[in-house]
């Protein structure tokens, strides 16, 4: 109430302070903070949000660009010989924000914190696997109470940020959203929610102090204000904008453009429901897609065509499974069952439609290119939140485009996940895949867990069980001087930036 | 008094109704905040646990009475996003919002009372096709539109106006209240004025035109019926000027119906701010609800949709008011 009635007590007040100098960054960001723990709620499992997360906080272990882990504020960590218990070892030198040193008893306290049910982490079912923590100096060990092969893959993922135990003790849940206190190489010095987030440099990181004394990510959802900021020179740096528009400005002067394949597929969900159980029906569906033309014509070429749900960067990925197009194979497998272009299958495809680069259009391609060996499908445009309704009701229509990511790169979080039947945002149950894929859940064998999903997505795609259609590229433009490194898990980090 | 008592009364039946609509409709429209947080991996029991935590494990009949119970105490819940109470993050973004559509409601204002009545005062047919037709553009396309518009024509021709935010995010906001743009001129920092006009003044252009084309019409329309009037062929007999008999004369009887029109495009523009604000990144309270139904936070936008409600209602008073003094038959039939 104070702030709705200040000026009517007609306060005194200072006068502005400008900081702008060339050691600033500013990116023009594409979608808003909404909150600071990156713990807990909607935000923590957003992907498109741990770019500012990871400039502010650090994870237990750390990803390179190319996904490869490497040490977070863990400088080692593993399992005993008879994975009954892990440990981990938390690095020396880093200091919180406020100055005091991240320790171990931090390390332990967000872990077990994750763990909690009453927390509300969404990932809770995965952290509560570790249970009774010792420390010993900068060693911690912790029991296994349930084995999760991926567990130290998920310390470099969603909600996997170290928390300062006795600061956010101290000011609590509310006081932490308007005053958050990381150990990573940016401090929040001023944030607007749903205008920009002002960092400031952190001297005293552990990794080094990044190169730029002030980062601004202004939020800003609409594309055209962000091709504006960055084309006008207001911002540095920008991402995610159409890819009519990176072309454009990436041949003017002064700007420069790099494009990366990152985690995040574009796929179509198959349903085993009605004409999906037909398998000559979904087989029709999957070797009828052209996806070379759709890359190179509807995406302008910024597109990697798939045919598992593995992008190429990921531990699972082979180049031997492959669908094939072949639009007579289809007209054939459809003749079998009984389908022709005269007496086309019909069924419903649902699309967002601008969540995704041409994410509507695609499925328009889709569906023309489907009408020409005999399928008719009616397109039902449909919000992200109804998508996620829909798919965890297992009520999704037999087809359903969808984007999935997966900044780890295991197939347990894009197979498994999206294919086990049991799994709440899987959409095809059946027997025999939840067969083949239930093992792996708790296999110990890291070779043969990754050959094991190598032939569940073989069979998957042998009976097009789902239709993976391309692996997103991300378009960068910034200005003249900088020098960017992308990273393939999506991420827009001020500290690859770097001045020529 | 009654009367008093009757307009608080009909507000609070207003604002309940409106509370059961928008309640009912949102846990009935596919798509709720647990879907929107749930990870890859995340097994039913998740789902029930996030369920029982935010309240939602509950009957709709059951979960509004507790809500409605705490609402009585000026208690809107936590949002689900942001992780704060409803009630704080309204009264830190609402500012900035009112901000933004006083200032399009003084843009259109001024423009529309100024071509009116230079319309009507100059009596040319040339000026008046112009103004007719600048109205007729302005009115046809949405505030939306303009502000793409105003995004393009920036790039092209004034890369030094901002196209994002309330202020240069390069630049410590110093300021006690969030009425920045009424906070600096109280405290006479004019520079500070300035440069937040700069920042205010294409959003408010872009919700502001439809509005002021609007106003023009009907103004521009009413003065020249009351220029017909005996009262103005008195006026001129006693040989007064004839923009003396506009501003003197006629616009009085003119605003009657000015009054009634504004206040319903009022509560338009209002609406307007929820593209607005997102298009231009303004941290108010229209692109707070645009995240918020994105993210499905029902305690927030339950919370947003009662306080526009609210607004509403007040601006129709606020008008009704106008309407009486600016109308004397209506203040001796009270």
């Amino acid at each position: 109430m104070k702030k709705l009635l200040g000026p009517l007590a007609g306060a005194a007040l200072a006068a502005n302070v400008a900081f702008a100098d060339d050691s600033t960054l500013t990116i023009a960001y594409n979608v808003s903070l909404p909150s600071w723990d990156a713990t807990v709620g909607v935000s923590a499992v957003n992907p498109t949000i741990q770019s500012i997360y990871k400039s502010v906080y650090d994870q237990y272990i750390d990803q390179n660009p190319d996904l490869s882990f490497r040490p977070g504020l863990l400088t080692e960590w593993g399992w005993n010989e008879d994975r009954t218990k892990v440990f981990m070892e938390v690095r020396e030198g880093a200091f919180w924000h406020n100055g005091d040193p991240v320790t171990p008893a931090d390390v332990v306290w967000s872990l077990e914190r994750a763990g909690k049910e009453e927390t509300g982490n969404p990932i809770q079912f995965l952290w509560s696997t570790l249970g009774n923590f010792t420390v010993d100096g900068n060693r911690v060990e912790a029991d296994v109470l349930r084995f999760d092969p991926t567990i130290f893959k998920w310390m470099a993922f969603l909600t996997a940020y170290v928390l300062p135990k006795d600061y956010y003790t101290e000011v609590g849940a509310e006081g932490f959203e308007k005053s958050p206190i990381g150990s990573g190489p940016y401090m929040v010095d001023e944030y607007v929610a749903n205008s920009f987030v002002r960092l400031k440099r952190y001297d005293e990181y552990w990794g080094g102090a990044p190169e730029f004394e002030m980062v601004i990510f202004k939020f800003l959802p609409d594309a055209s204000a962000r091709v504006a900021e960055v084309e006008t020179g207001a911002s540095d740096i920008t991402l995610e904008i159409p890819y009519e528009e990176y072309d454009r400005l990436a041949a003017k002067d002064g700007l420069n453009g790099v494009t990366t394949p990152v985690s995040d597929i574009g796929m179509i969900f198959i349903n085993d429901v009605g004409v999906m159980e037909d398998a000559n029906v979904r087989k029709a569906a999957a070797h009828a897609i052209n996806k070379d033309l759709i890359v190179d014509r509807l995406l302008r070429g910024y597109g990697v065509p798939i045919d598992t749900l593995q992008a190429p960067e990921y531990a699972a990925f082979t180049a031997e499974t492959t669908v094939a197009y072949d639009p007579d194979k289809s007209k054939e497998l459809l003749a079998a069952s009984g389908y022709s272009t005269d007496n086309p299958v019909k069924f419903k495809i649902q699309t967002t439609r601008g969540f995704k680069p041409k994410d509507y259009e695609m499925i328009q391609a889709v569906t023309g290119m489907w009408k020409r060996v005999g399928i008719e499908a009616e397109i039902e445009v449909y919000e992200i939140a109804k998508h996620f309704d829909l798919r965890a009701r297992d009520a999704l229509a037999p087809a359903a485009f969808y984007n999935w990511g997966n900044s780890i790169g295991d197939p347990s979080t894009s197979t498994g996940f999206s294919m086990f039947g049991p799994s709440p945002h899987s959409t095809w149950d059946t027997d025999d895949v939840d067969a083949m894929i239930g093992p792996l859940w708790g296999e110990e064998d890291e070779d043969v867990r990754i050959a094991g999903y190598q032939r569940v997505d073989a069979y998957i795609a042998e009976n097009a069980m789902v239709i993976p259609l391309l692996q997103f590229v991300q378009p960068i433009i910034y200005r003249d001087g900088l020098s960017v490194t992308p990273h393939v898990a999506n991420f827009l980090l001020p500290q690859n930036v770097s001045s020529n | 008094m009654a009367r008093l008592l009757v307009t608080i009364g009909s507000i609070f039946l207003t604002l309940l109704g409106v509370s059961v609509v928008i309640f009912v409709i949102l846990r009935l429209v596919p798509g709720d905040p647990i879907s929107m947080m749930l990870p890859p991996g995340a097994t039913d029991e998740v789902r029930a646990n996030l369920e029982r935590l935010y309240g939602l494990d509950k009957s709709i009949p059951a979960q509004y009475v507790i809500w409605l119970r705490n609402v009585a105490w000026l208690d809107f819940g936590m949002s689900t996003q942001f992780r704060l109470p409803v009630m704080e993050i309204i009264l830190d973004r609402l500012p900035a919002t009112l901000e933004l559509v006083l200032l399009a409601s003084l843009i259109a204002l001024v423009l529309s009372f100024a071509f009116s009545i230079l319309a009507v005062w100059l009596q040319v047919d040339s000026a008046t096709l112009a103004i007719d037709g600048l109205a007729g553009l302005a009115q046809a396309i949405p505030d939306f539109l303009w502000a793409l518009i105003f995004i393009l024509a920036v790039t092209l021709f004034a890369p030094m106006m901002p196209v994002s935010g309330r202020f240069d995010p390069r630049t410590a906001q110093d300021f006690a209240t969030n009425f920045y743009l009424l906070e600096s001129l109280v405290t006479l920092r004019f520079e500070a004025f300035a440069e937040l006009i700069r920042y205010a003044v294409l959003p408010a252009l872009a919700l502001g035109l439809p509005l002021a084309a609007g106003i023009t019409r009907v103004l521009k329309g009413a003065l020249e019926e009351a220029m017909a009037q005996d009262y103005v062929m008195l006026a001129q007999t006693k040989g007064k000027s004839r923009l003396a008999i506009v501003l003197g004369e006629a616009l009085r009887n003119a605003m009657i119906p000015t009054i009634a029109l504004t206040s319903v495009q009022l509560t338009f523009l209002i609406g307007g701010t929820v593209l607005i604000e997102r298009q231009f990144s303004w941290p108010g309270i229209g692109s707070t609800a645009i995240s918020a139904v994105i993210n499905r936070d029902l305690p927030l936008i339950q919370g947003i949709v009662l306080v526009f409600a609210l607004i509403f209602i007040l601006i129709n008073l606020a008008s009704n008011e106008l309407y009486r003094a600016a109308d004397p038959r209506l203040r001796t039939s009270r």
